[in-house]
């Protein structure tokens, strides 16, 4: 491959937020080189084929939060992205019975009302709430984080926008923005609901991917955070990328090498090459250097300063608050290929919900006390899940007749305890595997004949995520989603513009605001910010 | 019963009549929402639009066309005829082959579009929307040729899809791999595919008696197992805005059915300019379609915002009105807000910077005016290389 060894921008990594900044860069006429540690791109949007004729989206798995003002204006479905929405979804109980989410509101409303009348009504204030609360948020992920503390004109700017979005929304609201971003799930929940299966159906997006439980202060953001994304402007909507959760990055990939980026696989960036305050480049493991005025990493904020950037180079202050950055690893995923369909013999013939996101935790106490297990460093011996089978809906992820299925497992901790002794060398085979039993003995409560329609798995604990992905700990966002390091705290007070306290040198990962899911947001966000600052300086040099 | 009456006369019936699949619709209808198309009961919507939808761009699906109206033309003069009919040139339509025609009155304006498929040596089916018995007749005066009405006995199912092709092989109907797009062949006695459809991905379209109507049904639905979804209007016609096809009485006024002088449009004037050959010699509507400049434009428009144009007013500079939305839909594919829009000349062709659209949107009871950039667009919104392949894949 013909390559180049300076750029005028380098981006480590090739996650989707990397492709994403690598896109817009390349699109404003930047020669844009991106690195990638692995043989493959996307990060953890991957479509991985592990097991011959099945597909496995192995790391992110639903596709909800990317934004649809990045896919049009990176044209990512001429590049052959397909966003497909799933229906429904469901909690089944251990007696046999379940609660059914169906996207056929009165259909909903009459399964609420077969558990608790009550809630029917509540159900509508509890999702205005919500939605008015999305939508409130929406407007701020493509944007800065308004910060404060800053009176430039441009931070000022953002937070006349914030105030006059703030003052639209009324005293009464603006209570319940506060209380939501600071409350837990569960309290929330509680306000509104009186059956605690409903509750544990609905609980569960406050705390994917998050070192928190459900009656922890912070979560009831997490679940914002889950949906304010759309499908088709359906907020709250979630969907499958056909193809699995790689389509993104393919698309990502075939945007930037058509605007002219180069994308090199296979090794990873060894060291940020740094002199006098000043980003020069990049070291590869293989002993490659590029050079480039501008450097992106897309790699997490502990991850890019903390063992790839000398410290010499950086502000004692500003490594104090990547070190306390919490970036915690919770979950644990599992990629199943099927030979059947499993039964679900509480459900219907044909249920449209199995089609959907599925679960087996019945109350929030059960959820409180798998997170408690967590804080002790086991995983939960009664684990909370989110399994899907995709291949019902995407005939690409599996052989006909045949399925895929994904499960998405909480809590599982990073430093597992073993002796008195915590430790993520001490996720070995045995320990996998013995998580893995207890994820199926779990999933059994919905699917009993689970275990003999396994052809094949594959168990990520977050040690195995931290290796092959580089997320750190195996935290699915790069980085904790709670208040204290969210909008101008994101990742570190002072640094939420995507700059770094080294010279040309930008975060471009969900450690930037607004956070992790596969949004894209950080990423546009970075590359606005790179090309700002390049214009600046370029009409300082004329 | 009075004396003077013999036998009463058998009468027709009133409102909506089923088309030979309706048993299996009704069956399947969650959403009871049915809409009229030629005197037929039509699903609008099945279950959901959105999920019907996605079936279409995703697995497969089943949208009865039975109420298309199909005339059957035979005769040694059968092509002569049909290439006096229409606009392009017929004798390039081999046997197996289908073709996209449209057909003008003496002013060179569209009467109606459909396919013409070529059975046999002299031996063509044509589809269209509207009911054409008489102006085929007429057109057929002086040739050799019959034309018979087939709308009432030949039952349509389109099966349209990435999967659509699986399906067909499923149901036994694998030799169906070496349709190319625009093919047509009996594949069992008194069955034919052709590769046609209204989606602009991967399907076929299946032709049988009405008779034998829901046994095809059945044997397609069975094959699909779980994977084949039913349609209705509402989500085939996002799919066929996306394709960029034009609808009779959304995008153009079939010219004899318009009261109003003036509301006929031109094929040039619709987009169509390569589908009219003047060099074939004399078709109907040549010499006016030669003689008069095209008045508007129909253009393809990616429409800022999120919000569906239908029906908008399109205006240059913001200010001045010069044309309309005949079609309007975000685009959950192609995650564009599309539209297709008139616009009278020179917009559209010649000036197509600096126009907006006007699009109304009630938020919750408050109406909110929003003008809207559009950009012309040369290219379908949707595209994808599936729809092409031959042999097809499997999804």
């Amino acid at each position: 491959m013909a390559t180049h060894d300076s750029f005028d921008a380098i981006i480590a990594g090739a996650g989707h937020n990397g492709l994403t900044a690598a896109c817009y860069l390349a699109r404003a006429g930047l020669r844009v080189l991106v690195v990638e540690k692995n043989d493959w791109i996307g990060g953890a949007a991957v479509s991985r084929s592990l097991y011959e004729g099945w597909t496995y989206s192995n790391c992110s798995y639903v596709c909800s939060l990317l934004r649809r003002e990045i896919v049009r204006d990176l044209d990512l479905p001429r590049f052959g992205l397909q966003v497909i929405p799933y229906e429904g979804g469901a909690t089944f109980t251990k007696g046999g019975d379940y609660f059914a989410y169906y996207s056929d509101h009165d259909a909903l409303r009459r399964e609420i009302a077969r558990h608790e009348p009550r809630d029917v009504d509540a159900y509508d204030r509890f999702s205005r709430t919500v939605i008015r609360q999305c939508r409130f948020i929406r407007p701020f992920l493509l944007r800065n984080a308004p910060d404060p503390t800053s009176l430039k004109a441009r931070d000022l700017q953002e937070l006349l926008f914030l105030v006059k979005r703030a003052h639209g929304l009324g005293a009464r609201e603006l209570a319940e923005t506060m209380r939501f971003w600071t409350m837990s799930i569960g309290d929330f929940l509680d306000e509104h609901f009186h059956s605690p299966l409903i509750k544990a159906h609905l609980a569960g997006s406050g705390i994917i991917g998050t070192g928190l439980g459900v009656y922890s202060p912070g979560t009831a953001y997490v679940l914002l955070h889950h949906y304010m994304g759309d499908v088709d402007g359906a907020i709250g909507a979630w969907g499958f990328a056909r193809g699995g959760m790689g389509a993104i990055s393919k698309a990502l990939g075939d945007c930037l090498t058509e605007a002219g980026g180069v994308i090199r696989t296979g090794a990873g960036v060894d060291r940020f090459l740094v002199k006098d305050g000043r980003v020069k480049g990049v070291a590869l493991d293989n002993g490659d250097v590029f050079f480039a005025p501008v450097v992106a990493s897309n790699m997490d904020v502990k991850r890019t300063f903390l063992e790839h950037t000398d410290r010499k180079h950086l502000p004692e202050d500003f490594l104090r608050g990547v070190e306390r950055f919490k970036i915690r690893g919770s979950s644990a995923k599992l990629n199943i290929a099927l030979d059947a369909m499993p039964s679900f013999p509480a459900a219907p013939e044909g249920a449209p919900f199995l089609k959907g996101d599925l679960h087996a935790s019945t109350s929030l106490e059960e959820l409180e006390r798998a997170y408690d297990d967590w804080k002790e460093g086991r995983w939960s011996r009664e684990p909370y899940f989110d399994m899907l089978i995709p291949s019902q809906i995407d005939p690409t992820m599996a052989p006909p007749g045949k399925h895929m299925m994904t499960v998405f497992v909480q809590y599982a901790p990073y430093d597992l305890e073993k002796s008195g002794v915590r430790s993520g060398s001490h996720w070995d085979d045995a320990a996998r595997t013995a998580l893995a039993e207890c994820v199926f003995d779990k999933i059994e409560q919905a699917a009993p004949d689970i275990r003999s329609r396994v052809v094949h798995a594959e168990i990520r604990t977050p040690l195995d995520i931290e290796r092959e992905v580089g997320l750190t700990e195996g935290n699915i966002f790069q980085g904790e989603l709670t208040f204290d390091q969210l909008l101008f705290n994101r990742p570190v007070p002072g640094w939420a513009n995507y700059a770094t306290p080294v010279e040309g040198m930008f975060l471009v990962g969900s450690s930037a605001h607004p956070g992790g899911g596969v949004m894209a947001a950080p990423g546009a966000n970075a590359a606005r910010e790179i090309l700002r600052r390049g214009a600046k300086r370029a009409a300082r040099a004329a | 019963m009075d004396a003077r009456v013999q036998t009463r006369p058998a009468a027709v019936p009133i409102g909506l009549i089923p088309t030979p699949f309706q048993s299996r619709l009704e069956a399947l209808s969650r959403a009871k929402s049915w809409v009229n198309w030629a005197g037929y009961i039509s699903p609008a919507v099945l279950d959901t639009v959105e999920f019907e939808y996605f079936a279409i761009r995703n697995q497969a699906t089943l949208y009865d066309i039975s109420p298309m109206h199909k005339y059957r033309i035979r005769g040694t003069d059968a092509g002569a005829m049909l290439n006096r009919l229409v606009t392009r040139d017929v004798r390039k339509v081999h046997l197996g082959r289908v073709s996209y025609v449209l057909w003008c009155d003496e002013d060179g304006k569209l009467i109606d579009d459909g396919t013409l498929f070529r059975l046999g040596l002299d031996d063509w089916r044509l589809c269209c929307q509207e009911p054409m018995a008489g102006w085929l007749d007429d057109a057929a005066w002086g040739f050799d040729v019959t034309v018979t009405d087939e709308s009432h006995t030949v039952a349509g199912l389109a099966l349209q899809g990435p999967t659509s092709f699986a399906v067909l092989q499923a149901a036994g109907l694998g030799t169906a791999r070496a349709l190319k797009p625009f093919d047509i062949q009996e594949f069992e006695p008194g069955l034919q595919i052709s590769r046609t459809g209204f989606t602009g991905d991967l399907g076929y379209e299946l032709w049988t008696s009405w008779a034998r109507a829901c046994a095809l049904w059945d044997r397609l639905w069975q094959a699909g197992a779980g994977q084949l979804r039913a349609i209705g209007f509402e989500a085939m016609n996002i799919a066929r805005i996306e394709a960029g096809f034009i609808a009779a009485r959304s995008d153009f006024q079939p010219a004899n059915t318009a009261i109003r002088l003036g509301r006929g449009r031109s094929p040039i004037e619709l987009g169509f300019s390569r589908m009219v050959d003047f060099a074939k010699g004399h078709f109907n509507g040549r010499r006016a379609l030669l003689r008069d400049k095209p008045q508007y434009s129909l253009v393809r428009l990616d429409v800022g915002g999120f919000k569906p144009a239908d029906g908008a007013l399109i205006y240059h500079r913001r200010k001045k009105e010069v044309g309309h939305v005949t079609s309007g839909v975000w685009s959950p594919t192609a995650k564009r807000n599309i539209a297709l829009a008139e616009l009278r000349a020179p917009f559209g062709a010649d000036v197509a910077d600096d126009l907006w659209a006007e699009i109304y949107v009630n938020a919750e009871g408050t109406w909110e005016r929003r003008l809207e950039r559009v950009t012309v667009q040369t290219q379908p919104f949707f595209r994808n290389d599936r729809a092409r392949a031959t042999p097809p894949g499997l999804f």
